[in-house]
């Protein structure tokens, strides 16, 4: 009743081409985006900007950037956070080494700088598919941080490899604040996602999916195999360096090659995973669940040990958010294995139908 | 939807936790690891700073009347969660967050920008960035006792002494094995000055982390045939090195651990392997010191505390979460001499009794603490206030300590930390400040 695409028309080409087609969705997206960029600033406080909702943005593009390789591309890749470093550092190197360079300007340089490293570890990607390619990524991991942590160069010869990123400025505006950083990055990420979103459905995201679904097919029906999986690897790891230079930029200030350590790429694998692979609303759902969750869990935690006013021992506790932590990954992967995002596209079904189901 | 439901309920407990507190307290957060792989030096010295802090609550009721409340935050040494803990716990209590302890290298370079932001002193005891020692350039961090740095020079003293003087390092050969990160790099460019300076030969050997396959490296020290190896290792990567040095036949007592590989975690378990080995270390081990019977009579003859495992009360980590306690308390109790006795104190004036901190030999015996751990004065231009280091060797059962307390070269140190400083100032737009015109 409510979601119903039944008596909407299109009579233009542009009508018909647009992001969201249906009316209701882009309701919802407006009304996410004014709810996003006006009344959370309106009423979040220093600790949602700066703890929770600054790192699920960045995480949520990092995940977008692996979706799009993974879930699209069908490619998989265990080098995101290596990307990530990759963007964190030449962001920093571009704001050091050039006087008055724009932010942004470095931000986008710094995700072009890891997609010429994606480019060049995603051609194993050429022969090897699956499990073998992911192993082949996992150089790319270790040789990234071996180069950051080897070469002084990256963190301008700073004795523990580290680096401090500078000002934001943009336009002789400072962004200073924990709120003002929130909204630079929800800028940014509202950005790529509506480009992802909208590149998914073009003739390139086409061919993403076709190679990913079968590639012997994709390149019978004129696909070219080494461009098309190349160019994922490009916009893939774009992504994932402009989340890299938002994470050190926006959200931690100083960072060390080790913060981008394999754990970190699992993390990012696992979000998507549990988000949906081959879903832009599943990678936010992903980051969510997986940045999210723990934190939700140790503060209920917390509050409820205080309520009852019994002494649980802590490391008991912190064992136990782990364990629930865990068992509730593996419910939703046997509930829904398609991801959270899936469970969105089969209300949606549900609400087409509503109130009258068959 | 899912999300939402997340953020109402977190909101909700978040803020409810909030009202909870009273005046006349002084908030000090616990945002230590109880979980992983570095959980064991995460829970001992967790252990010992919440049982100081109580034991000051039973046996004086507070400084001055301000009793000490706190909240335990998981940070599992994780970056992420420790910006998170920090965020979560820096405006409880009356004033907000009297001060952190990171207990993470990382998580204390995360939180440089926000303390000094947020006007709330990080202190890294014995870890973090060396360089922040000088205060003018890093007002809120105070990498208390000894950095890095110090200790290295303070090692290579050591080992001039075994050798029967200075001199006589010149050829000698050191290799340093160091665990690959922020933290394991740190003392490379020091070393680098003193193998020039004094003439021995240094050769730095990575070990991937966390460090439990050491194989190769090992190969290289024999080649090599060192007079010392530095381990600058942490968590598995210690009984690790010390196992392999057996089975490569080099002598343990030619090993000089850092204080982050000299506990009893790290030595149990390489067994036989240990015995020999020797471990820098700015407090001491041992529960018969005043304070930790203090602590004992006060707090687990009730009942309470914090170790499961009361064996550990007195270990290594337990001892060093009772000196960082012990340095909380007194700078609250010096900040209080000065804004208001009785009151609690904000961030800020926290700040300045860390800056004008004495803990002198006087009032170590007061404290309960002579040779527990060093003699500390701190100012505005040095946040590291001690600088001296001790030496302990592993018998096989107990750390045994072997040297008195060796002060640091900081005609090497202070140099670098200035000119690092001075860089990181340069690169974030930051004036330092001048301490002369400090009150």
């Amino acid at each position: 009743m409510l979601y119903r695409e039944a008596g909407q028309f299109r009579s233009t080409y542009s009508e018909d081409q647009q992001i969201f087609p249906i009316r209701q969705d882009r309701i919802a997206i407006g009304l996410l985006l004014v709810v996003a960029f006006v009344v959370v600033p309106l009423v979040a406080n220093q600790y949602w900007f700066a703890a929770i909702l600054t790192p699920f943005l960045i995480f949520s593009l990092a995940a977008l950037g692996l979706n799009i390789l993974t879930g699209y591309a069908g490619q998989l890749s265990l080098g995101t956070a290596a990307f990530m470093a990759v963007g964190a550092f030449m962001a920093y190197n571009f704001e050091l080494r050039i006087p008055g360079m724009p932010i942004l300007v470095s931000f986008v340089l710094a995700g072009l700088c890891a997609s010429a490293v994606g480019i060049v570890f995603g051609l194993p990607s050429l022969r090897i598919k699956g499990f073998y390619l992911a192993v082949a990524t996992l150089a790319c991991q270790f040789f990234v941080l071996w180069a950051l942590q080897r070469f002084g160069w990256f963190s301008n010869f700073s004795s523990s490899g580290v680096i401090t990123a500078g000002k934001i400025e943009i336009f002789g505006y400072v962004f200073q604040t924990a709120a003002e950083k929130y909204l630079l990055t929800l800028g940014i990420v509202t950005v790529l996602a509506l480009a992802a979103k909208n590149l998914m459905r073009s003739e390139t995201g086409r061919a993403f999916m076709a190679v990913r679904d079968m590639d012997v097919a994709a390149s019978v029906i004129g696909i070219p195999i080494m461009r098309t999986k190349l160019l994922a690897f490009a916009i893939s790891s774009f992504y994932c360096g402009v989340a890299g230079a938002l994470y050190a930029f926006c959200y931690l200030g100083t960072v060390e090659p080790e913060a981008f350590n394999l754990d970190l790429s699992f993390r990012i694998l696992f979000m998507i995973i549990i988000g949906g692979v081959g879903s832009i609303l599943g990678s936010f759902i992903g980051a969510a669940f997986i940045t999210l969750l723990p934190i939700l869990l140790s503060v209920l935690f917390g509050g409820f040990s205080h309520l009852l006013g019994v002494e649980i021992p802590h490391a008991w506790i912190s064992n136990i958010e782990l364990i629930i932590f865990g068992s509730l990954i593996v419910f939703f992967l046997i509930v829904e294995p398609h991801g959270l995002a899936r469970l969105w596209q089969i209300s949606k079904e549900k609400l087409r139908l509503w109130p009258f189901p068959h | 939807m899912n999300r939402t439901t997340i953020a109402i309920a977190a909101a909700a407990a978040v803020f409810s936790d909030g009202a909870l507190a009273q005046a006349k307290e002084q908030f000090v957060p616990h945002n230590y690891y109880w979980v992983g792989p570095f959980a064991p030096g995460g829970t001992g010295i967790a252990g010992g700073a919440i049982d100081y802090l109580n034991m000051i609550n039973a046996r004086d009721g507070g400084v001055n009347g301000v009793k000490f409340t706190g909240e335990k935050c998981e940070t599992e040494y994780n970056n992420a969660r420790g910006v998170e803990c920090y965020e979560r716990s820096k405006n409880k209590g009356p004033t907000g967050a009297t001060l952190i302890h990171p207990l993470s290298t990382g998580i204390t370079y995360s939180l440089i920008d926000k303390g000094t932001q947020d006007k709330i002193p990080i202190l890294s005891v014995g870890y973090g960035r060396a360089d922040a020692s000088d205060g003018r350039v890093f007002p809120y961090v105070f990498p208390l006792i000894t950095n890095y740095w110090s200790q290295n020079t303070a090692k290579i003293k050591f080992m001039g002494q075994k050798a029967g003087g200075m001199d006589k390092l010149k050829g000698k050969k050191i290799v340093n094995l160091y665990h690959d990160s922020a933290y394991g790099k740190e003392t490379i460019p020091v070393l680098d000055v003193q193998a020039k300076k004094y003439g021995f030969e240094v050769t730095h050997i990575a070990v991937p982390s966390p460090g439990n396959e050491q194989q190769a490296q090992w190969l290289q020290i024999r080649q090599i045939q060192p007079d010392w190896v530095i381990l600058r290792g942490w968590g598995v990567m210690n009984p690790t090195a010390l196992k392999a040095a057996q089975r490569s036949g080099f002598a343990r007592d030619k090993i000089i651990g850092v204080w982050w590989s000299g506990a009893e975690e790290d030595v149990i378990p390489a067994g036989e392997a240990a015995k020999g080995y020797i471990a820098a270390g700015f407090n001491v081990s041992g529960a018969n010191y005043p304070v930790v019977q203090d602590i004992m009579k006060h707090v687990y003859a009730k009942g309470k505390g914090e170790m499961e495992d009361k064996s550990r009360v007195g270990s290594i980590y337990y001892n060093r979460g009772v000196v960082f306690s012990m340095i909380t308390v007194e700078a609250v109790r010096t900040a209080q001499n000065r804004f208001g006795k009785g009151q609690p104190m904000t961030g800020e004036q926290v700040r300045w009794g860390l800056e004008n901190l004495v803990i002198d030999e006087k009032r170590l015996k007061e404290l309960g603490a002579t040779g527990f751990m060093q003699p500390l004065k701190v100012s505005c231009l040095d946040h590291e206030g001690g600088g001296q280091v001790k030496f302990q060797q592993w018998d096989g059962k107990q750390w045994k300590v072997i040297s008195d307390w060796i002060s640091s070269d900081q005609s090497i140190v202070r140099p670098m930390v200035e000119a690092s400083a001075a860089q990181y100032a340069k690169e974030k737009g930051i004036t330092p400040r001048d301490c002369s015109k400090e009150k």
